[in-house]
């Protein structure tokens, strides 16, 4: 039932003593072995010596992603370079990618927050992982692939794409459990129904997915069309990569592994630290990671952190489910637009795909938007009339979702971009200089 | 009674009909008749062709979404007041026309319509109590 009860079931002032003691040590090591630290630390009269509590922590100052970029690609290590076993980067979509650099025991470690999620998805050693996540500098395909090998699991390498050998694989290997990001696996889904593979014929129990934002309509979705119980896992690049937080069967927030990592919240305006239950940006420090520590990240994910006991027995903190991103919120006629909304309109119509682009521009002194949405063989109608009727719906949906009036427009399959598997989301051609 | 066309969704998009129309021509499928209804995003293009259901796998496996629907296929005398003396036999049953298109017939007497309206077995049944001709799967692979 769980796969380190010692960690995941620890009482609160074993944690936190065990919490500062990482902590201090972390940071010592920091300051001492990384230049950017060094000099963040002296700026702000900090010494390792003045982190005597765990809520010293608010005294760090932040880590973005841009000061990882400007220390592109391995300026922030704090080991000699011949203990980096490996290393993964972010897709650099949104400029210069940020690496992660990893020693053999940060790797364990890796493998040990893997291991256990999978647990909390009711693997065993005997059982099949289907990791449909992306092999390569993504750390999704790896991170996976070390958190099975951890736990002893038979992990079938098989990572994303080539949707007929995933559906072949799943048949032949009666995989137990998938692992993907949340929109292939409603591909995959979809294309198991079409192909007229019969729940029967597959054994698949339960998916793990993340590393893009999904609602629980896509859930809903996700776990009809496969016949499992999905599990929304966490992680960054920039931290470590998937598995730093996962839910258990009662999918009810995702457990920190914060034996390992330290979450809080932070009003993403002011920087001040906001209490259990508040909503805000999630900042996380590693507490064990030696080849790249990393001290008060800002993730620009929006969540909000329980601490109390789940019921599945785990006393880990856990965070609610990603909402949006301080930086991926969009203002659209100065209304705060999350492009998650834009989907949960979506997945309210019924024959809509939740495949979308949000396409902001400005080419008066107005912002107009143009929501596309990807068609499908259930939207598709002979009859223009129909396809009208669909997209005013759609166009209500979203409307009565953020309270503006869109412009929808509806493309062919797959026409909209894709980047490394996650989709691109929204376009905006504001200039706003 | 009925004939069975398809419809092909497409996007406003350069070569987007071409590539359609190429993709049947490769799997050797011929296009009897065709129309295109369009918006300034996308267009439903409809064709009528020897063979839905290698059209429709060609099709598909090209990236398109593709349907498959019933039509009225009627022979016209190819005359003034042709096509309206038809048109009327709808109208006096109140039966709302989706939409027509036109097609050749080697015959010179006569046009061809393709035709989709609001309800179809209404349809059906005022046309067999007039002197319509309605075409079958078979004429029209005779045209």
């Amino acid at each position: 039932m769980f796969w380190n009860e010692k960690a995941e079931c620890m009482n609160k002032e074993e944690k936190e003593e065990l919490q500062l003691k990482r902590l201090q040590e972390t940071v010592k090591l920091a300051y001492e072995n990384v230049e950017f630290y060094k000099k963040r630390f002296d700026e702000a009269g900090l010494k390792p010596e003045d982190i005597k509590t765990l809520k010293d922590i608010e005294k760090i100052p932040f880590t973005t992603k841009s000061d990882l970029r400007e220390a592109y690609p391995l300026g922030l290590l704090a080991v000699p370079r011949e203990e980096i076993v490996e290393v993964h980067a972010s897709s650099g979509t949104t400029g210069k990618p940020t690496v992660t650099a990893y020693t053999q025991n940060d790797l364990d470690i890796w493998g040990e927050c893997i291991a256990r999620g999978l647990k909390m998805a009711g693997a065993e050693q005997d059982y099949i992982i289907q990791n449909a996540y992306g092999y390569g500098l993504f750390t999704g395909g790896f991170g996976i692939h070390h958190g099975g090998n951890k736990m002893g699991a038979i992990t079938i390498p098989i990572s994303a794409g080539n949707t007929q050998r995933q559906l072949d694989t799943m048949v032949d290997f009666q995989s137990d459990i998938l692992t993907c990001t949340p929109s292939y696996a409603m591909y995959l889904g979809e294309s198991r129904e079409k192909a007229g593979i019969s729940l029967e014929d597959i054994n698949l129990k339960a998916g793990i997915h993340g590393a893009e934002m999904w609602t629980s309509e896509m859930r809903k979705r996700i776990e009809k069309s496969l016949g499992i119980k999905t599990h929304n896992i966490y992680g960054l690049t920039e931290v470590m990569g998937p598995g730093v937080a996962q839910e258990c069967d009662c999918q009810n927030g995702m457990h920190i592994q914060d034996d390992h990592f330290y979450p809080e919240i932070i009003n993403s305006e002011t920087g001040e630290t906001l209490d259990y239950g508040e909503k805000g940006e999630l900042v996380l420090t590693s507490l064990t990671k030696t080849g790249m520590p990393i001290l008060r990240f800002r993730t620009k994910d929006l969540t909000s952190l329980i601490d109390e006991k789940c019921e599945c027995g785990r006393t880990t903190v856990r965070m609610t489910r990603i909402t949006g991103r301080s930086d991926d919120m969009l203002k659209i006629k100065g209304v705060m637009v999350f492009p998650s909304q834009i989907e949960k309109a979506l997945l309210k119509v019924a024959k809509a795909t939740p495949n979308y682009l949000i396409h902001v521009t400005r080419p008066d002194l107005l912002d107009e938007v143009e929501v596309k949405v990807e068609a499908s063989k259930e939207l598709f109608s002979d009859e223009m009339k129909e396809m009208e009727k669909v997209e005013k719906q759609i166009q209500a949906s979203i409307r009565s979702e953020i309270g503006i009036r869109v412009d929808v427009t509806i493309c062919e399959p797959e026409s909209l971009p894709r980047s490394e598997g996650k989709a691109v989301r929204v376009i905006d051609e504001r200039n706003f200089e | 009674m009925v004939v069975k066309q398809i419809s092909i969704f497409v996007e406003n998009k350069e070569g987007r009909i071409k590539k359609a129309i190429d993709t049947l021509a490769k799997a050797d499928i011929n296009i009897r008749a065709l129309s295109i209804a369009d918006t300034t995003k996308y267009g439903i293009l409809r064709l009528i062709v020897s063979n839905n259901e290698k059209a429709i796998e060609a099709l598909e496996n090209d990236g398109f979404i593709v349907k498959e629907n019933e039509v009225i296929v009627l022979a016209v005398p190819d005359e003034p007041n042709g096509l309206n003396s038809t048109l009327a036999i709808f109208d006096e049953k109140d039966i709302n026309l989706e939409y027509l298109y036109a097609f050749v017939s080697s015959k010179s007497d006569e046009a061809i319509v393709a035709m989709r309206l609001e309800n179809m077995d209404k349809a059906i049944e005022a046309l067999e109590n007039s002197n319509v001709k309605i075409l079958e799967e078979s004429d029209i692979k005779e045209l």
